[in-house]
């Protein structure tokens, strides 16, 4: 290299700060096309909130440990995600929160595999950081406007079946792993034919050695179809596609086409995300309706301190669409407090949800018109649970009892007829506009003089409740932007 | 034969069915009453009665139309739907009479 070809001092090589270099900018104003995260970030030791803040914005989109002489080549100005708001969580020592600005630029579209390697990427390792959590994202119209959404949504999925005025019912098949084909089939056209509209495989039935997919797909149908001719009512079994391979899924998701089931299920984060909007697109194309269960998600989502909140996984699922996705139950054995499922019930369903930091939304989200999904709240729910469930989930949810329809001293079938007399018990004292959370005990009893499948299954699980404290929780006073 | 939202209940009183008629309105819903003479679980359509009953103000005014269905098609099916204009669908449905029982 000859001494002309230097830089004339425009390159400086080192390592800067990242708030230096323009990714902790408070003065910033975000754009409407932006993309807005809220991440509660924790620094390590002697590392400066906004420093720390700075590296997230930094390490997330544009930057890296040390200045490079091709940053001189474009304009980091267009690309660098910014923190342009800090602040420190209240009650917590170590915790801030910080929202940060990323151009839409930096995004492919219709990419949610892009849009998380950017976001969640690297930074989640970062060693600046103790512990770091995506809170919640804003997803511009812009943004969003490149994403399907639910391949059918609410209202298309109520007129295919039927169902209106009330909550749909259902239930995973259980033992989950182990019955024959034949035996699943039976299981199925029991609990169907006592009155639910769903039966669920379980999100880890796909295609094991004692029960291969096809064998399942064909008696499943049969069941579904029997229930149907004895009952006059439409009815469908969630059959799970999920498989090693994407030519294996679609090839079962065909096969469930050709049965003529009305819809399929997948797994949606296990089979990540790409392979999950695939299917998501066939599913529209297709006239098949799609369940997404959310196996993994509490590894991702349950502490408070490091990780991805549920609130953003369940938006980043409406964007890549499904047309049902399991939510908490608050009643049942399963994470989540009453105020963030509601609001996550919001997030799924509603075409504007308004900030609210006190429900733990920190944006405005507008879904321009992507359809809605239902909320399914399944996991060790039973009958006297059902008072609640219908106050918390509104009539656009699915609400799905396992062990609540299977484990009825009398069967299935009986399980089945006791949820659906309680739940439809339960509606119409609504409707003639009673207070069903007080009221719950004395409508579900009057119920049960008529039902003695209900009556049974309320002796059965009268005393059986899941009070543990929550793992997440909602931060206790309400923040400003 | 079931017939989807309340068909697992005993069926509705005379009251009952005005007490469901009334949070039609509450919802700010359309009330709307179609007849069939034959349950068929594939088929999306009854016939309607008249057009949807926007002018309807009061559950008397529905029941009345349920009346006069009832007399001009005996041995039908009978629902009351509720459109939401908003929402744009259907978003509430009950079966208020059947042939083979006695209802309001």
């Amino acid at each position: 290299m000859t001494e002309g070809a230097k830089p004339q001092g425009l390159f400086e090589a080192g390592v800067r700060e990242y708030r230096e270099k323009g990714y902790y900018d408070p003065a910033y104003n975000p754009k409407d096309t932006d993309i807005l995260c809220a991440f509660r970030v924790t620094p390590s030791a002697g590392v400066p909130a906004e420093e720390a803040a700075a590296a997230v914005a930094a390490e997330s989109s544009t930057g890296t440990w040390t200045t490079v002489w091709s940053d001189l080549l474009t304009n980091l100005d267009r690309y660098q995600a910014r923190c342009y708001h800090l602040e420190r969580v209240p009650g917590e020592e170590q915790q801030h929160m910080a929202y940060i600005a990323y151009p839409l630029d930096l995004f492919e579209e219709g990419s949610m595999g892009n849009l998380t390697s950017s976001i969640v990427g690297n930074v989640f390792g970062f060693k600046a950081l103790r512990g770091l959590r995506l809170e919640d994202m804003r997803i511009p119209v812009a943004y969003l406007k490149t994403f399907q959404g639910p391949p059918h949504g609410i209202q298309v999925e109520r007129d295919l079946l039927n169902k209106y005025g009330r909550p749909i019912l259902g239930a995973t098949m259980k033992p989950k792993l182990g019955l024959s084909a034949k035996n699943y089939g039976r299981v199925v056209y029991e609990s169907l034919r006592g009155g639910l509209d769903f039966t669920k495989d379980d999100e880890n039935i796909n295609s094991q050695p004692f029960m291969r997919w096809r064998d399942r797909f064909r008696f499943v149908m049969e069941a579904v179809r029997k229930a149907e001719a004895e009952t006059g009512e439409r009815k469908g079994h969630y059959l799970n596609v999920t498989a090693a391979t994407m030519e294996d899924t679609y090839e079962r998701a065909e096969f469930a086409k050709e049965l003529g089931s009305p819809i399929i299920m997948i797994d949606f984060l296990t089979a990540g995300f790409t392979a999950h909007t695939s299917l998501s697109k066939w599913c529209r194309a297709n006239g098949v309706l799609l369940h997404c269960h959310r196996a993994m998600h509490a590894v991702i989502d349950r502490q408070k301190a490091h990780g991805i909140h549920w609130r953003v996984l369940a938006k980043w699922c409406r964007m890549i669409g499904g047309d049902h996705v399991h939510n908490g139950t608050v009643v049942g054995k399963l994470e989540g407090d009453r105020t963030t499922t509601i609001a996550i019930n919001d997030l799924l369903r509603e075409d504007f949800i308004p900030r609210d930091p006190a429900r733990g939304i920190h944006f405005d989200q507008e879904w321009a018109s992507l359809a809605g999904m239902f909320p399914v709240a399944s996991g060790g729910i039973h009958v006297w649970h059902i008072p609640d469930l219908v106050a918390i989930f509104g009539d656009d949810s699915v609400l799905q009892f396992g062990g609540g329809t299977l484990g009825h001293p009398w069967g299935n079938a009986a399980g089945a007829t006791a949820n659906r007399v309680a739940l439809e018990a339960v509606v119409q004292a609504r409707n003639e506009g009673r207070n069903i959370v007080a009221e719950g005990p004395d409508i579900l009893l009057k119920a049960a003089s008529h039902s003695p499948e209900l009556r049974t299954a309320m002796d059965l699980w009268k005393d059986i409740k899941f009070e543990f404290e929550g793992v997440d929780t909602l931060d206790p006073v309400a923040r400003k932007p | 034969m079931k017939t989807e939202t309340f068909s697992y209940l005993p069926p509705m009183t005379a009251a009952q069915v005005v007490s469901q008629i009334e949070y039609i309105f509450r919802e700010k819903l359309i009330p709307a009453i179609e007849y069939t003479d034959r349950l068929a679980a594939d088929k999306s359509y009854w016939s309607m009665w008249k057009l949807p009953l926007f002018g309807a103000e009061k559950p008397k005014d529905v029941l009345a139309e349920i009346e006069a269905c009832k007399t001009q098609n005996p041995g039908c099916y009978i629902k009351v739907v509720g459109y939401d204009s908003i929402r744009q669908g259907q978003v509430l449905s009950f079966v208020v009479h059947r042939p083979d029982q006695s209802t309001a």
